[in-house]
């Protein structure tokens, strides 16, 4: 066996020498090799096809590796500094789940951020853990929600020393970084693990000048989107692991994961892994740059304030990933889903979100300049053409939820369908949430308040995409019968 | 020896030159720069293997891209030319003594170099005192820019590949902003032959009436485009291309042209049933 280095990609080159064997396949899939689907292969091309293909002896099998598969993930978890990395084919949502579900059994509590992405709450219902919501400091100018304070968690920590594990956002989805190091150091200290959604740092692990990553500074657990800023395939992702016995994690993956992984993402995560630990370095350097130009022009415009390190206050925003371009839109009288829709309808610019107040876009390895101007220019138009007063407007405030039962007992609860002005102090049943970002504005457990209906609303007329509800049109919610 | 450049009008057309020999070819950042001679053409230009302009017929494009708006808008003193590296739309404009200040923003400085070495031909008037050459991006340069040119002009490349940001709605906008109350913008406005030049020329069409209150397209033969029949955009704030043109004005001037004159400023505004439709489709 050849030494392996972060210039092999043993996935990649699996799949090479399997084509060239020309294997005659009498086995899954049924497209076999796209013969069997002329229009698929059309649209797809045909090299995408010949490799879409089943786990065998020569290709490992996801479920539990013992070669190829095995060396890619170890040069993963090399590249990423964890002691074992998982790769991980049905999202990072279920990278999210798998931490969770490795930490926590039934009733056992975790302490999290009540920002985090659905995916951890989801985590919750199935596995019967117990919330302990930090409140997330609030920058009010900007209406979002930052990292947690230190003390907070501390208090967390202090009032619940029976919970197992802390989870923590780095980043949240615009950018900001809470204390890591010292929230694991204290949450260690009590005997608890970290985990962490990084969902939006795959970058972290090779970047200078970037927010400190979750293995760096010892955590246990890392969810990585490496379809986000690494570049790999849709859906694929990363579990980086520190300390926690392999075995069971692989156990607790099984649980949910598909017994088909795909070859196609398994692939991107290999060669992405190899591209980042080559020239990641170089990449984010340039995606740094661009999206600090691309901020200095919008700053120029004048009504729209592009935001970045100078939010950093040493503790609910202990760092500001620069790769982001949060921009905040509520001085020219719009929100920033109306800008998102705009940009979208009017000059054919897809931008990652708008929410009530700020918008994102997202600057990646395969942006070029002249497609910023476009998006500058844009958004200097949109100024000009569109710019209303700015009274009435909602800032985007962080709404403190008021957990009455836990999300697994309330979701699985005998529940009605109520319409949604009905709802006031009744227990929810189920999730409401704008999506992206995906942040719950209701989680199962928490009650309706007036402020909830009221931001709801406001959301509604907006245009924000409204989604986790039963009733596809978020007109009722489900609550739990009394 | 035969040696040819062919370009792919369609997938299943090709308009090829016979070729004397290459004079010169480099890569830029944003694009391949080649120039030939031949025998029927003589020397030209073409970038990333779409040609720009011919000497034989490179008249016909600018004068109509400057002495149309020029007979047109009525004071004329600052002019801002997007694209034209070549200096073609530059030298029709220096003929015009009442321009004050022309501002040529190209984004490829090594075009601009290439074309003043071996195009004179339209390049040289380039270094004249009015003018003033702008290495940027032209979305960017008419971005910051308010109430101030009287007339734009964007010679631009295809949409697709470094000129792409000339064809959309924010560039348009921009440049209204950056127009004064008068002002006119005058552009290419690609072919309405084969579908996907039609295409392109569809969508700049519905976004520049977005952008001005009167938008109307003018044409021209060019034998070297695809297909031969190319349009142009007059997008104004005031003046209309046909109602407000100063027909004993462009007399009066009598500067010698090739191919413009006051008829054809009005007929080049006539256009076939194939394209009014195709426009029409767009109001």
């Amino acid at each position: 066996m050849t030494t392996l280095s972060q210039e092999r990609a043993p996935v990649l080159e699996a799949l090479n020498r399997y084509k060239s064997m020309r294997v005659v396949p009498f086995d899954v899939p049924g497209h076999k090799r796209g013969k069997g689907n002329r229009e698929l292969t059309d649209f797809l091309g045909e090299k995408c096809l010949t490799v879409d293909v089943n786990s065998m002896k020569p290709l490992d099998n996801l479920c539990h590796p013992v070669s190829v598969i095995k060396d890619a993930e170890a040069l993963a978890a090399e590249a990423f500094g964890a002691k074992h990395a998982f790769f991980m084919v049905n999202g990072t949502t279920s990278a999210v789940q798998s931490m969770v579900m490795c930490a926590c059994k039934r009733g056992e509590k975790i302490i999290m951020p009540r920002n985090v992405h659905r995916s951890a709450i989801n985590a919750l219902i199935l596995s019967g853990a117990v919330p302990v919501y930090v409140n997330p400091g609030v920058n009010h100018e900007l209406g979002i929600s930052l990292g947690m304070a230190l003390a907070d968690v501390e208090q967390a920590i202090l009032e619940n020393p029976d919970a197992k594990a802390v989870l923590v956002n780095n980043p949240t989805y615009y950018g900001v970084c809470s204390n890591l190091k010292a929230i694991t150091e204290l949450a260690h200290k009590h005997k608890m693990l970290v985990l962490v959604d990084e969902a939006h740092g795959t970058h972290f692990y090779f970047g200078d000048g970037l927010p400190a990553s979750a293995m760096s500074v010892g955590a246990d657990m890392a969810a990585v989107s490496m379809h986000k800023s690494g570049g790999s395939l849709t859906q694929s992702s990363l579990l980086l692991v520190n300390g926690l016995d392999e075995g069971y994690v692989r156990q607790i993956i099984n649980l949910t994961q598909t017994t088909s992984g795909s070859y196609l993402l398994i692939s991107s995560l290999d060669i992405s892994r190899r591209n980042l630990a080559l020239r990641g370095r170089a990449i984010f350097e340039k995606v740094a740059q661009m999206a600090e130009y691309a901020r200095t022009e919008i700053n120029q415009i004048g009504g729209y304030y592009a935001y970045s390190r100078e939010l950093i206050n040493g503790d609910s925003v202990y760092d500001f990933d620069r790769t982001k371009l949060s921009v905040l839109t509520l001085d020219i009288g719009l929100a920033g889903i109306e800008v998102y829709d705009l940009l979208r309808d009017e000059y054919d610019i897809q931008i990652e979100f708008g929410d009530i107040g700020n918008i994102l876009a997202y600057i990646s390895i395969g942006d070029r300049i002249l497609d910023l101007e476009r998006l500058v220019s844009a958004l200097s138009e949109i100024k000009r053409r569109y710019a209303k007063d700015r009274a009435g407007m909602l800032s985007q405030e962080y709404i403190r939820p008021q957990v009455v039962l836990g999300p697994q007992e309330a979701f699985y609860a005998e529940s009605e369908s109520t319409p949604l002005q009905e709802s006031l102090g009744r227990i929810c049943g189920e999730f409401v949430m704008c999506y992206p970002p995906g942040i719950p504005i209701l989680a199962p457990g928490e009650k309706v308040t007036d402020r909830v209906l009221e931001y709801i609303q406001y959301a509604k007329e907006k245009g924000c995409f409204l989604t986790g509800t039963q009733d596809s049109l978020v007109n009722r919610i489900q609550t739990v019968k009394e | 020896m035969e040696l040819w450049f062919t370009e792919k009008h369609t997938e299943n057309v090709n308009f090829s030159i016979k070729v004397d020999r290459q004079v010169y070819s480099g890569q830029s950042e944003f694009q391949r720069i080649d120039i030939f001679d031949s025998l029927e053409f003589g020397r030209f230009l073409t970038l990333d293997g779409y040609m720009m302009l011919t000497e034989k017929d490179e008249f016909i494009y600018h004068e109509m891209i400057v002495h149309v708006p020029m007979s047109v808008l009525p004071n004329v003193k600052k002019v801002l030319v997007i694209g034209g590296g070549d200096g073609g739309a530059v030298r029709e404009l220096v003929r015009y003594p009442e321009i004050e200040q022309i501002d040529l923003v190209e984004i490829d400085q090594q075009v601009i170099e290439a074309c003043k070495k071996y195009l004179r031909q339209t390049a040289g008037k380039l270094d004249d005192p009015r003018v003033t050459i702008h290495y940027a991006d032209g979305l960017k340069f008419v971005r910051s820019k308010k109430d101030e040119y009287d007339l734009i002009i964007v010679d631009s490349t295809d949409p697709f590949g470094p000129g792409e940001g000339l064809f959309t709605k924010e560039f348009y906008g921009n440049c209204y902003k950056a127009l004064t109350d008068t002002g006119a913008m005058v552009n290419q406005h690609e072919s309405p032959f084969y579908p996907v030049d039609a295409v392109a020329m569809q969508r700049a069409h519905k976004r520049i009436i977005d952008s001005f209150p009167i938008s109307r397209v003018y044409q021209a033969h060019i034998p070297t485009y695809p297909s031969g029949h190319w349009l142009f955009g007059f997008a104004s704030k005031k003046y209309h291309p046909v109602e407000d043109f100063n027909a004993a004005g462009w007399k009066v001037r009598g500067m010698k042209t090739k191919y413009y004159n006051d008829k054809i400023h009005v007929g080049a505004f006539a256009l076939p049933n194939y394209v009014k439709e195709l426009l029409e489709e767009m109001e």
